[in-house]
């Protein structure tokens, strides 16, 4: 609504609130604890063996992690991200804050930074109470690679964190907000999938297509991403990751992370432009 | 100042706000005054740029749209209700926007010092009863000493007592030469507040005037339920001055205007007829 400067100072303020209100709520606890749970689970009846090849200790627990993350990150992103806007407009707090001299960029990428802190905290608690539970049982070997992939999952939660608050920005109510972020969640995760096959199965999309699009969708970037590097190549998927590197050959990796790159920058680009033009809180 | 010209909101078909003008000069204080649904909030909310808006508004020469930032430090504003930031405590909210207005940690103290707020400083802002998060929202408002206040609704959740007390506040800073807009429906309290009422209805201004003069000016009237052992003599007294009066078990109903109830008890007593209790029916 207005030309004024944006001032850092006041993004890192509203992010340190928002970082302080959102390890705070109910939302980020139950989160918080559903995956540093089920992370130590998985990690404990994990590790005596894995499917994967040539990994052992730290690499072995990031295998065994990436199921998890790309089931339950993706919608802990989601979900702060769909309340991270319309829940204080709902509640007045937003009035309350632009009744402040700040503008609507600084709020924004304040809610936006505080909460993608707040996200790293939960990405950390989990992959940290692996990484303690794989110390104590096993060989220290692939620290690295846990860690990029502790990396990876934490950019697929921040590439979360900016859709849901597009949703945010754009929906009415809380709830109206929650309901389509949980939508896009099934339609990321499960449907995703599952639509792809049979729309390529009634379709005859070539497979070409069928990779392109497969490759669009965030969570299986991420996936694709942390197998490589976990592996080494795509050959444990069979010849969807055999097709994968025969295409993009050594670009994979490149590809990959554009493809997060892009979804971590376009949906909160455009969430704030929406937020920003919006003449009406 | 605040110069608003032509000012029209509308949220899709329904206008809330309707070619509104009004000028505030500096030091004054005027009351939005009107039922719910006139547009009162909606004014505030243009000023301080929370929504769009067709026509301009120029708070001391600065264009609210395009220089929100610049209008929005010389203003505290009071929200109808602080029920936002339930978890946070009472210090940290004011902190909060301290830090987001440059302001000294000593002025948060001394702000908690004025308002009587020092025993409830650690409190979250849920365990605070109405009256004292209307104090807490009004402390955030004055962090900056600002010139200008806007003050929504601010005694509509209070009980008698806190708002006895919230009114005895807002008439310290009113003569401490602060511009106060405050916007209202009870039209005793705009009396005791403010220099100058723009009464709205349906969006639009129908009126302007001072408090005083507002009842009449709208034809706004109340009942008087006359307590009297004398109901009859009373009866009588009141019909032949005029006015609409009615029998009641424990003395009579008069119609009168809201801001002149004194004259018809003093048409009573003149004529001798002891009262024993006054109350105001509306």
């Amino acid at each position: 609504m207005t030309s004024e400067r944006a001032e850092w100072r006041l993004v890192a303020i509203v992010g340190h609130k928002e970082l302080k209100a959102a390890t705070a709520s109910r939302w980020f606890w139950m989160w918080v604890v559903a995956f540093v749970g089920l992370a130590a689970v998985l990690v404990a009846v994990a590790l005596p063996g894995s499917r994967i090849a040539a990994q052992a200790g730290f690499g072995r627990t990031a295998a065994s992690l990436v199921t998890l993350v790309q089931i339950i990150v993706p919608l802990m992103g989601l979900t702060l991200g769909a309340l991270a806007i319309a829940g204080p407009r709902e509640r007045g707090a937003l009035r309350f804050l632009l009744s402040h001299p700040v503008n609507r960029t600084e709020a924004f990428w304040g809610i936006y930074l505080g909460h993608a802190a707040a996200l790293a905290i939960a990405a950390g608690a989990g992959f940290g109470v692996a990484g303690v539970v794989t110390a104590l049982r096993g060989v220290p070997a692939g620290v690295g690679t846990f860690l990029w992939i502790a990396m990876l999952s934490w950019v697929l939660a921040v590439a979360m964190l900016g859709v849901g608050m597009l949703v945010s920005v754009l929906s009415g109510r809380s709830a109206a907000a929650l309901g389509v972020a949980v939508f896009v969640w099934l339609l990321l995760v499960f449907i995703g999938d599952l639509g792809l096959m049979g729309t390529a199965a009634a379709t005859r999309m070539p497979v070409a297509v069928l990779f392109g699009v497969a490759l669009a969708n965030p969570v299986e970037a991420f996936r694709l991403a942390s197998l490589t590097a976990l592996a080494g190549s795509l050959d444990a998927l069979g010849p969807a990751g055999t097709y994968a590197i025969d295409r993009l050959g050594d670009r994979l990796g490149v590809a990959l992370l554009s493809v997060l790159a892009l979804w971590v920058a376009v949906p909160a680009i455009v969430a704030w432009r929406r937020f920003a033009g919006r003449a009406d809180l | 100042m605040i110069e608003v010209v032509g000012l029209t909101k509308a949220y899709g078909q329904a206008v809330v706000v309707d070619g509104l003008d009004m000028s505030i000069a500096d030091g004054e204080s005027v009351a939005l005054w009107g039922p719910n649904g006139a547009g009162k909030t909606t004014v505030i909310r243009c000023i301080l740029g929370l929504v769009g808006y067709r026509g301009t508004i120029a708070v001391d020469g600065l264009d609210a749209r395009s220089q929100g930032k610049a209008v929005r430090r010389r203003i505290g504003y009071v929200p109808q209700e602080l029920s936002f930031y339930e978890e946070m405590a009472s210090i940290d909210l004011l902190d909060y926007s301290a830090s987001l207005r440059r302001i000294p940690a000593a002025r948060v103290d001394e702000v908690i010092d004025l308002l009587g707020l020092g025993d409830h400083r650690h409190k979250q802002v849920r365990e605070l009863s109405g009256g004292l998060k209307q104090r807490l929202g009004l402390a955030a408002a004055l962090l900056p000493d600002p010139p200008i206040l806007l003050l929504d609704e601010p005694t509509s959740n209070l009980d008698a007592m806190a708002r006895q007390s919230a009114i005895r506040l807002f008439e310290e800073l009113r003569h401490q030469g602060r511009t106060l807009v405050v916007t209202s429906h009870h039209i005793e309290e705009v009396g005791m507040l403010v220099d100058r009422v723009v009464a709205m209805e349906a969006g639009r201004k129908v009126t302007e005037c001072a408090p005083f003069d507002l009842a009449d000016r709208l034809g706004i009237r109340v009942w008087l339920h006359v307590v009297t052992g004398d109901g009859a003599a009373a009866l009588a007294t009141l019909a032949e001055a005029g006015y609409d009066v009615q029998p009641n078990s424990r003395g009579v109903l008069v119609e009168v205007s809201a801001q002149q109830k004194g004259r018809a008890v003093e048409v009573l007593q003149q004529a001798g007829v002891r009262i024993d209790d006054l109350e105001v029916w509306r």
